[in-house]
């Protein structure tokens, strides 16, 4: 269960947004220039909320009222960045451990091996992220994020800088993530075809504000409004 | 003809081991004062960039003098240093890894400021959020990836070290067999009658420190490039 209630103002920019969410993938929905990206990095702990609170399974991560704000190394929340962020000076396989190292978690081969597996990126392990395509490179993003057993995985157009032949070869990895991982996710997009295919609620975000909230089926309605 | 006296020989490795000690003393330093000065701000920010360039403007005699004034018997943390700790800098070849430390780190800085800069904070973030504490993001991320830069900026620190001349015999003298320098030595032999040819000898040694240290810096830096490019 997440909780977000967060004001924030960067620049001329005003964000108030207060929304709750159970699903096993959150929606955020909106256009470019919403607030999406600004949302979700309150919730990683990368940004400061001015006001308001954000709750974890009923433990507080932000309230500016008291004063609290756990810093990002201490949040357990994996985020999946748009330009994947691999660590250049590791190879896949290290890139996929770091997580587990600075979280100092026992290794866990068959995690590791399920995880490759469901993306598909075992014969890349020697690889650096250099030598990697944009697909790949995101699908090892997503393994990093997950090998650190994360209690919420954010996701941050995880397919908006890949060409329409990649989409479609990432989304069933996704697919299977939702069904298979058990971890919950907030997917941030603006395309209606991508949410319709992977959230199972939505909060339509509309100029730093939440517009609407509710399950797939307000989508069609809602993209007129997005436009 | 090419044959080092013992004196010359004495005069190039104190002043490899001079140099050696202010590079790896002033290294873990010029780090953390270049990562303040790239990844941070303060009060007194421009400040501290000016302190640290200082010796690179003013006159070495003027810098050697300041030591004297400061770390000297009677210099007021010289005077500490050596009733409590037991450390002396002056007329010791220590005083000349001192001056040579002092006159070496903006050159030292530098390239270890610019290459941290060059680290995409993003991955910094990526870091931070996979759990990595900010010491083991700076460890872990920003330390091997501006690491080819470090170790230019340790290789041109170097050098300056290893030619380090005004504020050197300013502070320390001109002791053979103590603070006698490659440079110091040169300094002496030109005055003596007959010192030439020795004279020479120490110049084509030193010029070949100075290429080794430029050409390995070069290298270096190359090598931080096809880093940070991810090859």
């Amino acid at each position: 269960m997440l909780r977000v209630d967060v004001a924030k103002q960067l620049g001329e920019f005003h964000i108030e947004a207060r929304f709750a969410s159970e699903g096993r993938v959150t929606g955020l929905f909106g256009a470019s220039g919403a607030g999406k990206t600004s949302l979700i990095n309150m919730i990683a702990g990368l940004l400061r909320p001015d006001r308001g609170t954000i709750a974890i399974n009923g433990e507080t991560l932000d309230d500016t009222a008291a004063g609290l704000h756990v810093p990002v190394h201490r949040r357990r929340i994996g985020y999946v960045f748009q330009d994947a962020r691999l660590f250049p000076h590791l190879d896949v396989r290290q890139n996929l451990d770091y997580g587990r190292r600075m979280n100092r978690l026992a290794d866990d081969a068959a995690a590791r091996a399920r995880i490759t597996d469901l993306l598909d990126i075992g014969h890349l392990l020697e690889r650096r992220p250099g030598h990697l395509s944009g697909g790949e490179r995101q699908r090892v993003a997503l393994g990093r994020a997950l090998l650190a057993q994360p209690r919420l995985l954010l996701l941050d157009e995880p397919l908006g800088s890949l060409d329409e032949q990649r989409r479609v070869e990432i989304l069933p990895y996704l697919e299977r993530l939702r069904d298979e991982a058990g971890i919950p996710m907030i997917y941030v997009s603006h395309d209606p075809d991508e949410m319709r295919q992977l959230a199972t609620d939505i909060v339509l975000l509309k100029r730093g504000r939440v517009a609407a909230f509710g399950g797939v089926e307000v989508l069609p309605a809602i993209a007129s409004l997005v436009r | 003809m090419f044959e080092l006296s013992p004196t010359e020989w004495t005069a190039i490795q104190l002043s490899l081991r001079v140099a050696t000690v202010a590079t790896l003393v002033a290294a873990p330093l010029g780090i953390a004062v270049a990562w303040l000065l790239a990844r941070r701000d303060f009060w007194g920010k421009s400040l501290l960039d000016a302190l640290i360039h200082l010796p690179l403007v003013l006159p070495p005699v003027v810098t050697g003098y300041l030591l004297l004034l400061t770390f000297g018997r009677r210099g007021l943390v010289g005077a500490w240093l050596a009733d409590h700790l037991g450390i002396v800098f002056a007329f010791r070849w220590t005083g000349a890894a001192l001056a040579c430390g002092v006159m070496s780190f903006p050159l030292l800085v530098r390239p270890i400021r610019l290459s941290i800069e060059a680290v995409d904070q993003r991955l910094e973030q990526a870091a931070g959020t996979l759990g990595a504490t900010p010491l083991r993001v700076f460890l872990t991320v920003t330390l091997p990836l501006a690491l080819p830069g470090v170790l230019a900026g340790m290789v041109l620190g170097f050098a300056k070290a290893i030619g380090e001349f005004g504020a050197t015999i300013t502070f320390v003298s001109n002791i053979p067999g103590e603070t006698q320098t490659i440079s110091s030595a040169i300094y002496s032999l030109i005055q003596t009658p007959d010192g030439d040819s020795a004279a020479l000898r120490l110049v084509v040694v030193s010029v070949v420190i100075a290429v080794a240290a430029l050409i390995g810096s070069e290298w270096f830096a190359r090598r931080a490039t096809k880093r940070l490019h991810g090859n």
